[in-house]
């Protein structure tokens, strides 16, 4: 399995049944693809949309139904289309029970940078900073490594996305949580270890006895 | 409320005016109110839009010629102009969180001084501005944003004015129409009078300052 599909299916697995749900881009969008039928899990498109559908097929596109990222979708029976002011209120009033976005880094107190690294990339945070704090919970789908460095780290050094530290972290290495402030070591991804883990994470975590591998 | 051609709409807006553009990544952003401005090559412009959208796209039609001295927005990544003209400083960027983006907005057009948000505490969205703690909770004081012209895109405009929008080409408008000193508008179609039902009107009439002929 693919890096990415691993941590696809793993995320899905934290989708609830009837749950508001706001999918960053990258890596987080392809976990819709891994959702179960017939869930009824909403998903929000922060221009203005709940229900968000498939790509629509050829020839059913509509130029003023689009995701945040300007491609064409589709709106699934019940969709509601909104307003900018109430998209964010739903996503800062903390009405959506769960955003997945990538990262750049998290630190051990899961703090989470995603949206500049200065002097090279500063195209604006959009809705991050809004969704990290605001969203009932957040997680993290990113790679565990980029071109060998840890994005696991002691401590940012990239600017924050926000002050509020994020639930979980899913790689494709493992799964991590932030019980009392920690980094904890919660799962490894099938046919890694613990130690493999470890060798490739900054950040010193938490491991309990008998880690648990990822069920996919 | 009246209605005028595309050329007089544009003609009013002066070199170095303020202006609200609507539309999210060029979904419901008026198209031909931003071709007129390029046409007639108004420059200096202050703009608050969402975002610069592409080069040849929307907003990303200002940056293409250049006309844009300030633009207060939530993401540029998608424009390497409005990146290059920032690094250059040609335009003057305020990269802003969207949900402070649009409360800032709608604080302007609702006659508030600002809000308090928590977005933005502990990053580099809270310098220099004041923080003030509610309840024990730490809030940032984000100022209220209005502009001289919102330039506004519509699904449906009745000949009063009404507007009404089409799925996700709503976004901003109907929030800049309530925060500018005059308000432009374009309209996919422009329909009789009650067509638009009461309970569909999303911008009620006297907002609307102008509306735009469709040609």
């Amino acid at each position: 399995m693919d890096p990415q599909t691993i941590i696809a299916r793993r995320v899905a697995q934290e989708l609830r049944p009837g749950s508001l749900v706001n999918l960053g881009i990258g890596i987080p969008t392809l976990v819709t693809n891994y959702v179960p039928a017939g869930m009824g899990v909403f998903f929000q498109s922060e221009n203005g949309l709940i229900g968000t559908g498939p790509i629509p097929e050829q020839g059913m596109a509509h130029p003023l139904l689009t995701d945040a990222g300007g491609r064409p979708i589709s709106a699934l029976p019940g969709a509601a289309t909104f307003d900018s002011a109430i998209s964010f209120g739903l996503i800062r009033g903390g009405h959506v029970d769960l955003t997945v976005l990538g990262g750049l880094q998290v630190d051990a107190e899961g703090h989470l940078a995603n949206w500049t690294i200065p002097g090279k990339m500063v195209p604006g945070m959009g809705g991050a900073m809004d969704l990290v704090s605001g969203a009932k919970r957040v997680i993290v789908a990113m790679q565990h490594a980029a071109k060998g460095k840890s994005k696991i780290v002691r401590k940012c050094n990239l600017p924050l996305t926000s002050a509020r530290p994020v639930d979980l972290v899913v790689t494709d290495m493992a799964v991590i949580a932030f019980p009392g402030g920690k980094a904890t070591l919660m799962e490894t991804a099938p046919g890694k270890t613990v130690a493999d883990v470890l060798a490739v994470t900054e950040a010193d975590l938490v491991v309990h006895d008998n880690t648990p591998e990822m069920k996919l | 409320m009246r209605t005028v051609s595309i050329e007089d709409a544009v003609s009013m807006i002066p070199d170095g005016a303020s202006i609200m553009v609507g539309g999210f990544m060029a979904i419901g952003t008026p198209v031909r109110l931003l071709d007129e401005l390029v046409r007639q090559k108004k420059m200096g412009l202050s703009v608050i839009s969402n975002d610069a959208a592409t080069p040849g796209n929307g907003v990303g039609k200002l940056f293409d010629s250049a006309q844009v001295s300030r633009l207060i927005a939530s993401h540029i990544g998608l424009n390497p102009k409005a990146q290059q003209q920032m690094l250059a400083g040609q335009t003057a960027i305020d990269l802003i969180p969207q949900g402070t983006f649009v409360e800032r907005i709608r604080a302007g057009g609702c006659g508030l001084g600002g809000v308090l948000t928590p977005t933005g505490v502990g990053t580099p969205v809270e310098e220099g501005k004041q923080k003030i703690e509610v309840n024990g909770k730490t809030f940032l004081l984000e100022t209220a944003l209005r502009a001289d012209f919102a330039l506004i895109h519509a699904f449906l405009a009745d000949y009063s004015g009404n507007l009404s929008y089409a799925l996700t080409a709503r976004n901003f408008n109907p929030v800049m129409a309530m925060a500018a000193d005059t308000v432009i508008v374009t309209s996919e179609h422009i329909v009789p009078v009650g067509v638009i039902g009461p309970d569909h009107v999303v911008t009620p009439a006297p907002l609307v300052d102008y509306l735009v002929a469709n040609g």
